[in-house]
């Protein structure tokens, strides 16, 4: 089946040259997007059709295109990853939307997360998090023997859905709060269910939660709305047990 | 321990902790309250108002719950305040709706809507029978009479009566958040329970907002006659 063509679609997209400059919205139309192309593509041709104006194009991060890397951003129509769920920008269609309509598109909001330019924001404060404590200490070596350390069925599957969060920043872009947690939770989680993790689980949620407040992220209010735009669904039963590994952790101080 | 209270988690330790405080006490209130609509004499409740009064128990609680209040109101505007300043630039185009409850977004607003609710309800009631007892009804045995200090308030005025259902309901609105979301912040959740303490808050908003409704209501419609 042929994919329906939109013939025309308002792009109502944010426009800064650099953090210290002031942004702005800037208005677009383009014409005859089809439906079977990814939002990114339609990106792509808008910019396409700037540069022949010389008009800068959108700045915008993207890599894998395949709902993997966690590198694709962008708030559309007033939601992280767009009008659909469990994906990621890359991973969305214009089919989501209708001819005529005007699309919105912002970078993700927080004051942890400034813009670098147009859509693209810095989102190194992650990476702070994690260098904070989201790993194991181990000597190197010769790879250990496999199942020398027995994990139960169900604490390997949590700990792998936790490990399947991409660091794409939707929580902290969908947060009223702009928190962290799901991010950090999803990092702690996926350590403190394994027994190669347990062995620095205290100094882990201290250090990293010290770290997510020092970097201006706010605090949950369990409002649930990270989980609901993650597009790797991330639960928040997660956040419950960051809660208790670092209440847990600061109280045996 | 000040320390901890300033970090993200810290402030929310405090907010459930009082919170899950509060959530007892407004069970125990409207359980007594109730009582007004059980016994029509008016003798039940006044025993009741009596033990509240008198109860050594609850003297001790009494100055401990005005504590849970003050922090539970106080230190909503400092978190929120924090929460608001980690996002200096604000969406043009907002859709919270489509991932979160509306209610679960407005904690702030509901709760300094049932505050207003409570500074009047403590002038009606609290502030008489603790202050000003020698302007409050009597029975027969020269007994204070807190029943016909309460039922003429609902009896005299259908405003009064809607001002008491509307800070019901939004009490029961702030809880049905507020309840789980108390025992996730204190990481007493999993994924089995997640689903189970989501339908206890609900349920237990809801007796809390019908709880409260239909004793302004009963008197309203004259029901004790």
């Amino acid at each position: 089946m042929a994919d329906k063509i939109l013939k025309k679609l308002n792009i109502k997209v944010w426009r800064q040259n650099r953090a210290s400059e002031k942004g702005k919205f800037e208005n677009y139309t383009i014409e005859n997007i089809s439906t079977g192309s990814s939002f990114l593509e339609m990106m792509d041709i808008l910019n396409n059709e700037l540069i022949e104006k010389g008009i800068d194009p959108i700045a915008f991060d993207h890599d894998c295109r395949e709902g993997i890397c966690g590198t694709c951003s962008l708030y559309i129509n007033g939601r992280p990853h767009g009008p659909d769920t469990e994906v990621t920008t890359c991973q969305l269609h214009m089919r989501k939307f209708k001819a005529g309509e005007t699309i919105t598109i912002e970078p993700w909001r927080a004051r942890a997360f400034p813009v670098i330019k147009d859509l693209i924001v810095d989102r190194s404060a992650f990476d702070k998090i994690l260098q904070a404590g989201g790993f194991v200490s181990v000597n190197t070596g010769g790879v250990p023997d496999a199942n020398t350390i027995p994990v139960a069925y169900d604490d390997a599957e949590e700990a792998m859905d936790a490990a399947a969060c991409i660091g794409c920043g939707a929580c902290v872009a969908a947060c009223k709060n702009s928190s962290a947690m799901l991010f950090v939770s999803a990092k702690v989680s996926h350590l403190a269910k394994l027994p190669q993790g347990r062995v620095e689980a205290k100094s882990r949620a201290r250090n990293m939660i010290a770290k997510m407040d020092e970097l201006g992220f706010g605090g949950c209010t369990n409002t649930g709305a990270c989980e609901a735009e993650c597009p790797k669904s991330i639960s928040i039963v997660n956040i419950a047990r960051l809660n208790r590994e670092y209440l847990v952790a600061r109280m045996s101080e | 321990m000040s320390k901890f209270l300033m970090t993200s988690i810290g402030r929310k330790f405090l907010m459930s902790i009082t919170g899950l405080f509060l959530v007892m006490f407004i069970g125990v209130h409207l359980t007594i309250n109730l009582l007004l609509i059980v016994d029509n004499s008016g003798e039940l409740f006044n025993q009741g108002a009596e033990f509240m009064a008198t109860n050594p128990l609850i003297k001790i609680m009494e100055p401990i719950l005005g504590l849970g209040f003050m922090i539970h109101i106080f230190w909503s505007f400092f978190l929120e305040y924090k929460n608001w300043k980690a996002r200096p630039v604000k969406y043009a185009a907002k859709n919270m709706g489509a991932s979160s409850s509306w209610a679960s977004r407005n904690m702030l607003v509901l709760g300094a809507l049932v505050l207003v609710f409570l500074v009047m309800h403590i002038i009606d009631f609290f502030w008489v029978i603790k202050f000003n007892p020698h302007t409050m009804p009597k029975t027969a045995e020269g007994l204070e009479d807190t029943y016909t200090l309460v039922a003429s308030l609902f009896k005299e005025s259908i405003v009064y009566g809607l001002f008491y259902i509307l800070g019901g309901v939004l009490l029961g609105i702030h809880l049905s958040h507020g309840f789980w979301s108390a025992f996730q912040t204190l990481g007493l959740n999993n994924k089995n329970w997640l689903k189970r303490l989501q339908f206890v808050g609900k349920l237990y908003a809801i007796v809390i907002a019908v709880g409260f409704s239909i004793i302004p209501l009963y008197f309203m419609l004259g029901l004790y006659k």
